[in-house]
């Protein structure tokens, strides 16, 4: 079957004489000697690889490393120096300016990493925008928004403005506004890095459920190898503007095709590494179960807690309860708490990655209990500690200064090492 | 008398202008006399219909307009300060005087807008209308009187080509600056989706630069207004050439009665289209 896109030899020059910035580059010479030299910034050089139909490429490297450049290539926001790009088998560059908007229109959907939503349009109207431009009628669109809003868990939202959405909500309607007009292929660009770690873990899941039911083509970038090694069926890792290795998942993790590579993936998990014994702190309060409603109550209004972990004398976890039950339990003279303890909880092991527990706080309203091999209760953990051991162990980044960003194209984005970390 | 240059003769700068001048009003004289009958029936016709009806019902029907444009205080303030003038027995001045600076905001806008938005989507007609623009406030608004009456003749529509020239300038400017503020990932996120040059202008850039292109049309009534006593020079009537008569006659009172009175015009435009602005701003 024909790739959906193949990108051959791509190369983007940025300045007035990319013919210099060639002629050095074919001496081998790297961007920074050929900045120096002449003033023209290599964008992205040589740069080849397919996308099948129905799969989720994803463009992996640092700041600055060509990854924006490189997708606006393919639907050619910016004009390739060089090379080819085929959609479905047609030569995006040799179109004329007319048929390029009409394969824009019909072909490709983006998504930004800033949203990129309209101010002055309504959440309905920003969504219509890409039918809006095809000429649509204006029912139609409508329609079709509607359906797309209502894909991301939007409906009802139709008729506010973006500056009323957070900035979660806000990249769901720039998601709509790129489904709704049915595109093949989607193209976005670090569409969840602006976002907060649990609501970007959240888009992710989401994208992928989209995805298994619609098998777009997607392109996606990306800083961070987490969100690369989740969503990817594929990964091209980018370095100064080149491809440094294609692969799965597995094969980038599995064998790193540089010593690039190798530093990417070393401190890519962090979260893997922490674990819940080592960010655990006690249990704010417990109880037996054996308690009067009152006493347990009261320990928990003094801790300021809203629930209470209930342990045997011997330490082995029974389960928690909730204030609210203890007071209820209370007006009906109930003598022990035995028969308010909820059982739904569900403990770790001390070595569980935090990966896993930042997942099950996002579901759970209680603190995750880690118990020990005998059952027994040995501390917990709540959101609180895993974002403030996330942002407490920083890798010292100053050894690999060398050998990643070259500082260019701001220093909005994270590396690697930090892009679990939470916003400070 | 200065020593005169040496060498060389003066340079006939004004006898080219002069010449230019000539030949100008000679070859468009159909196309003048043209836009005199059109811009002085109109402004006749308007100033007509407003001074039809007792000055009361005008004065509650705008006061009214600017209510609903601007709110409450707005609009009690104005039906107070049109009032006071209309018992300064300054209300026919008044009227000829608003229609003349609504005429010439209105011509001077329509022209201005092409040209800002050329401005905003273009660097090298930026840079080539920028100088002009600087020309275009620094000169002496005087002078621009003087070619305007050989084109147009002494009156209204001499005063208002003068009034028009003198106060497009910021109305272009900020049409400029408030296209090339829309953000760019806004102008690119258009392009993605497809837009053509004009759905990209009409549908994002234009609508984004709004608050800013009224903050332009403000400045430009507000220089209009400013024109009204030279303007009266030449003839154009209405307040301004009361002030001009006291200053003729040396008759203070008289002067900052007319004064007083355009400055209550001027607060009066000047909060109206400023709310305009807001309005659109706040969505
Ligand atoms: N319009 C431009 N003009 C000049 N240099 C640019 C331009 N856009 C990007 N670059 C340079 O190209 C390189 C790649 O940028 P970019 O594709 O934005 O990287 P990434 O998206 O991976 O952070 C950077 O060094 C950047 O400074
Ligand atoms: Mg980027």
């Amino acid at each position: 079957m024909q790739p959906k896109i193949q990108v051959k030899n791509v190369t983007k020059i940025f300045g007035d004489h990319p013919e210099q910035a060639f002629e050095l580059l074919e001496q081998g010479l790297g961007r920074k000697e050929i900045q120096q030299r002449t003033g023209q910034t290599v964008g992205i050089h040589d740069v080849n690889f397919d996308v099948d139909q129905g799969e989720i490429l994803v463009v992996m490297g640092l700041s600055g490393c060509g990854k924006s450049t490189l997708i606006r290539c393919l639907n050619r926001l910016i004009e390739p120096s060089g090379g080819q790009v085929l959609i479905d088998g047609e030569d995006i560059l040799q179109l004329s300016q007319k048929d390029l908007l009409e394969r824009r229109r019909r072909k490709f959907g983006m998504v930004f990493q800033n949203f990129a939503l309209f101010p002055h349009r309504s959440i309905v109207d920003n969504t219509a925008f890409g039918l809006e431009i095809r000429g649509t009628t204006r029912d139609e669109r409508h329609g079709k928004a509607l359906e797309a809003l209502k894909l991301v868990g939007l409906d009802g939202w139709e008729n506010a403005y973006p500056s009323q959405l957070s900035g979660g909500m806000q990249q769901r309607v720039g998601l709509a506004r790129a489904l709704a007009a049915d595109p093949d292929i989607l193209l976005m660009d670090e569409a969840f890095s602006a976002l907060d770690p649990l609501i970007r873990r959240d888009m992710q899941n989401e994208l992928l459920n989209l995805q298994a039911r619609m098998k777009k083509t997607i392109v996606f970038i990306t800083h961070d190898l987490d969100e690369a090694l989740r969503l990817g069926d594929r990964i091209v890792l980018m370095k100064d503007g080149y491809v440094v290795q294609i692969g799965s998942p597995e094969e980038i993790l599995s064998s790193p095709a540089s010593r690039y590579v190798e530093r990417f993936v070393e401190d890519v998990d962090k979260t893997q590494v922490l674990t819940a014994g080592a960010i655990m702190r006690d249990a704010p309060v417990l109880a037996s179960p054996k308690d009067g409603p009152r006493t347990a109550l009261r320990r928990m209004e003094q801790e300021s807690f809203y629930c209470s972990f209930v342990v045997q004398r011997d330490g082995t976890l029974e389960g928690y309860i909730w204030a609210d039950d203890a007071a209820e339990a209370i007006k009906r003279k109930e003598k022990t708490i035995e028969g308010l303890i909820q059982r739904d909880h569900q403990p770790v092991k001390p070595d569980e990655p935090i990966s896993t527990l930042i997942q099950m706080l996002a579901d759970t309203r209680i603190p995750v209990p880690v118990v020990d091999d005998q059952g027994r209760l040995v501390g917990t953990v709540v959101k609180s500690n895993v974002l403030a051991a996330l942002a407490d162990n920083q890798p010292d980044r100053e050894g690999q200064e060398d050998d990643t960003a070259d500082g260019e194209g701001g220093g909005d984005e994270k590396a690697p090492a930090e892009s679990a970390a939470p916003a400070p | 008398m200065s020593q005169d240059f040496p060498f060389v003769g003066k340079f006939p700068l004004s006898d080219y202008i002069d010449a230019g001048l000539d030949w100008m009003t000679q070859a468009f004289s159909g196309v003048t006399r043209g836009i005199s009958t059109v811009l002085g029936g109109g402004v006749e016709t308007v100033v007509a219909v407003l001074s039809f009806p007792p000055p009361w019902v005008v004065i509650l029907l705008i006061a009214a307009l600017a209510w609903w444009i601007a709110g409450r205080r707005v609009g009690i303030g104005t039906a107070v300060g049109l009032l006071f003038l209309w018992n300064l027995q300054l209300w026919d001045a008044t009227i000829e005087t608003l229609t003349l600076v609504l005429f010439a905001t209105a011509v001077a806008v329509i022209l201005a807008l092409p040209l800002g938005i050329l401005g905003g989507l273009s660097d090298g007609f930026k840079r080539l209308i920028m100088p002009i623009l600087d020309l275009m406030q620094t000169m002496p608004a005087f002078v621009y009187l003087i070619p305007a009456i050989p084109f147009f003749g002494l009156g209204q529509v001499s005063a208002m080509f003068a009034t028009v020239i003198f106060s497009m300038p910021p109305a272009i400017r900020l049409t400029i600056l408030g296209i090339r503020q829309v953000p760019g990932e806004l102008v690119e996120a258009s392009d993605a989706f497809g837009a053509n040059w004009w759905q990209k202008l009409f549908k994002v850039q234009l609508p984004l630069a709004v608050p800013t292109i009224m903050a332009g049309i403000n400045q430009t009534i507000m220089l209009a207004l400013s024109m009204v006593v030279i303007a009266a020079m030449i003839g154009a009537g209405g307040l301004g050439s009361e002030v001009w008569r006291a200053i003729q006659r040396l008759q203070p009172g008289d002067g900052f009665e007319a004064g007083i009175a355009i400055v209550i015009l001027a607060m009066i435009l000047d909060r109206v289209t400023q709310r305009i602005g807001q309005q659109r701003k706040q969505q």
